[in-house]
């Protein structure tokens, strides 16, 4: 016989006082767990999309001359007069403090060609990053799988009369044209798209690139943190982040955490007003039993301590609980969220939070209920027969 | 030195703006292995008494002094270490637990003393068999007769070997009969050397006190020893 003995047999014959407890601590913590997981899938989510969205930092040769826009942004002049960005130089920007954040670096190389009577730009890209990070480029046709083949944008096909499957002779070599794009809308319209390789040196410019487009992904670090380490491991180049699209996910993101945290707050109060309400009325209707230990030796803080030991077993199984009913429901809404289907993440340290979680708000709740308890009167405990 | 001594004690209690004397200075001596019955009509403070000697109620004004020990000199975390240490109490209404076994009631004093689990059953079981309840150690308190369940409550206050034992009117809510049966296991106790103060208005069992108090209107109106009282009775 010690005290957790009482505490327990307490809570076995008071079943339906200790379900009523554990339900009102139990939606709180669901809440809280369904809130942050809903959060953290759809972060998960956001970032995917923003993968597939595309660049969110560019990198461009410093230059005061010349301007070109690319993709409704100014970039530093790319004519072939201007200094352009070796390519070894790239592997720096994966030394970057933040270099797990980055998903991709897609370098390419522009440069004017000549195809008949008519003057195309040449875009040598990455293929593999290039075609994964533009994945709204829809080809007909074929992507570019070597270094004899090439892409065509709508306008460029359009003007020239291409089609897929047709060769075409830029600078005296012999190009298949393996796709066209879909009308973009954008400078992409306008291109020749093909290897990088290939077009170095066709324009004769191997070794080095024109721009790079970096894909960062992060929700926690600002973008412009990431822009000022790669501007630190690649002097002399111009590093800018494209901060209209990062600044409204991140708003976004944030405006749904503000909201749940509300919502999480106000439910969790509800759940701590329910344990305060109810350990307050056990602690009445036991006021004869509390004089009763104190008459047969009990200390203060040893009632103190049978009233905490048993809302805190109580808070651990609601804490559980919680979790694993918050976890379900979590399951249960996503689909309902997003259009794609979202993995639900079983976070342990969000399971560990949620009972820690359920243990304070239990434990802060009961603590006023244990200390009235253990101030009790001990012969009045006793008269209240 | 006497083991149990009251010196002028005083309690007056304050309800509504009534001032009510409940003690009204009560010195007395109790010697030790006595069996003391404190008697009186309702309301002349013999309850009040025993609360106090209980370290349970603090007195207006006064000592109490149980074995050397100035009890309202102590704080209340030390007098509650000392009703666990010295005194073993037996309620009129038993005051069980209900969600407990007979057994573990009988455990309760010795939950917040560092014994093992194993000898703590090893007490409880052999003051049950004391008591003659060996048998009934795995019931619950709604179980057993009132008979039974005083026998519980004594074989509580028993437990922890507590060189006193308080006994709040422990026949009144029970049948002659069964008054009968924990009086004289009262009396064997005390035989055995326990020392004994019981308050009671039941006159019947009077003869099993080797030493009466008769309280009347907060103060000592009579105090009787059993030899005096046959005295008076032959004479």
């Amino acid at each position: 016989m010690k005290l957790e003995s009482i505490a327990f047999n307490n809570l076995r014959r008071r079943k339906s006082r200790m379900a009523f407890l554990v339900l009102g601590l139990m939606i709180g913590v669901a809440t809280v767990v369904t809130l942050v997981s809903l959060s953290s899938a759809l972060t998960a989510d956001i970032q995917h999309k923003m993968e597939n969205y595309g660049a969110n930092i560019l990198i461009t040769p410093r230059s005061d001359n010349l301007s070109l826009s690319y993709g409704g942004i100014t970039l530093g002049g790319v004519s072939v007069d201007s200094t352009e960005i070796q390519q070894v130089d790239l592997e720096k920007i994966m030394m970057i403090p933040n270099n797990r954040n980055i998903a991709a670096v897609a370098p390419k190389v522009l440069g004017a060609v000549e195809i008949g009577q008519e003057r195309v730009m040449l875009m040598g890209v990455d293929i593999d990053k290039e075609f994964h990070l533009k994945r709204w480029w829809s080809i007909d046709g074929l992507a570019v799988t070597n270094d004899r083949q090439l892409v065509a944008g709508y306008a460029v096909a359009q003007k020239l009369g291409l089609q897929v499957g047709n060769k075409i002779t830029v600078a005296g070599e012999e190009f298949q044209i393996s796709g066209v794009l879909a009308k973009t809308g954008s400078q992409d319209d306008q291109l020749l798209i093909g290897s990088l390789p290939m077009a170095q040196q066709l324009l004769n410019k191997n070794g080095t690139v024109s721009l790079v487009e970096v894909a960062a992904l992060c929700s926690e670090c600002p973008v412009t943190d990431m822009v000022k380490q790669i501007g630190s491991v690649l002097p002399g180049v111009e590093v800018s982040a494209i901060q209209q699209v990062v600044k409204t996910r991140m708003h976004s993101l944030e405006q749904f955490r503000t909201f749940s945290l509300v919502i999480a707050g106000v439910v969790l109060l509800i759940g701590a007003l329910v344990v305060f309400v109810t350990m307050m009325g056990a602690v009445n209707e036991r006021t004869r039993e509390i004089g009763i230990f104190r008459a047969l030796g009990f200390r203060r803080s040893h009632v103190m301590r049978l009233i905490l030991m048993e809302s805190s077993a109580v808070s651990l199984l609601a804490g559980l609980l919680g979790f694993l009913t918050g976890m379900g429901a979590t399951e249960a809404i996503l689909p309902f969220m997003t259009e794609q289907e979202v993995k639900t993440l079983w976070d342990p340290a969000l399971g560990a939070g949620a009972i820690l979680l359920a243990l304070v708000v239990g434990c802060i709740a009961s603590f006023y209920p244990a200390l009235q308890a253990s101030r009790l009167d001990p012969t009045e405990a006793l008269r209240s027969l | 030195m006497s083991f149990v001594q009251f010196s002028n004690l005083h309690k007056v209690y304050n309800s509504d703006a009534v001032e009510v004397k409940a003690l009204d200075g009560i010195s007395v001596e109790i010697e030790e292995g006595a069996f003391v019955g404190v008697m009186g009509p309702s309301g002349s403070g013999k309850s009040t008494m025993l609360s106090i000697l209980g370290g349970l109620c603090h007195p207006t004004e006064g000592a109490v002094v149980v074995d050397g020990i100035d009890l309202y000199q102590l704080n209340s975390e030390k007098r509650a270490d000392f009703r666990r240490e010295y005194l073993g109490f037996v309620f009129q209404a038993f005051n069980l637990i209900p969600y407990l076994t007979a057994e573990e009631n009988v455990m309760l004093p010795l939950a917040v003393k560092k014994i093992h689990s194993r000898q703590k059953k090893e007490m409880a079981h052999s003051v049950l068999q004391r008591v003659g309840l060996g048998h009934r150690a795995g019931h619950l308190p709604n179980q057993l007769s009132g008979g039974e369940q005083e026998r519980v409550a004594i074989a509580r206050a028993l437990v922890n070997e507590p060189p006193l034992i308080l006994a709040d009117e422990p026949t009144g809510s029970l049948d002659t009969g069964t008054s009968r049966e924990i009086m004289q296991l009262l009396s064997v106790l005390n035989k055995e050397g326990q020392t004994i103060v019981m308050v009671t208005h039941n006159d019947e069992v009077r003869s099993y006190f080797d030493r009466t108090l008769l309280l009347r209107d907060g103060l000592i109106a009579k105090d009787v020893c059993k030899r005096e009282e046959l005295y008076a009775r032959v004479g």
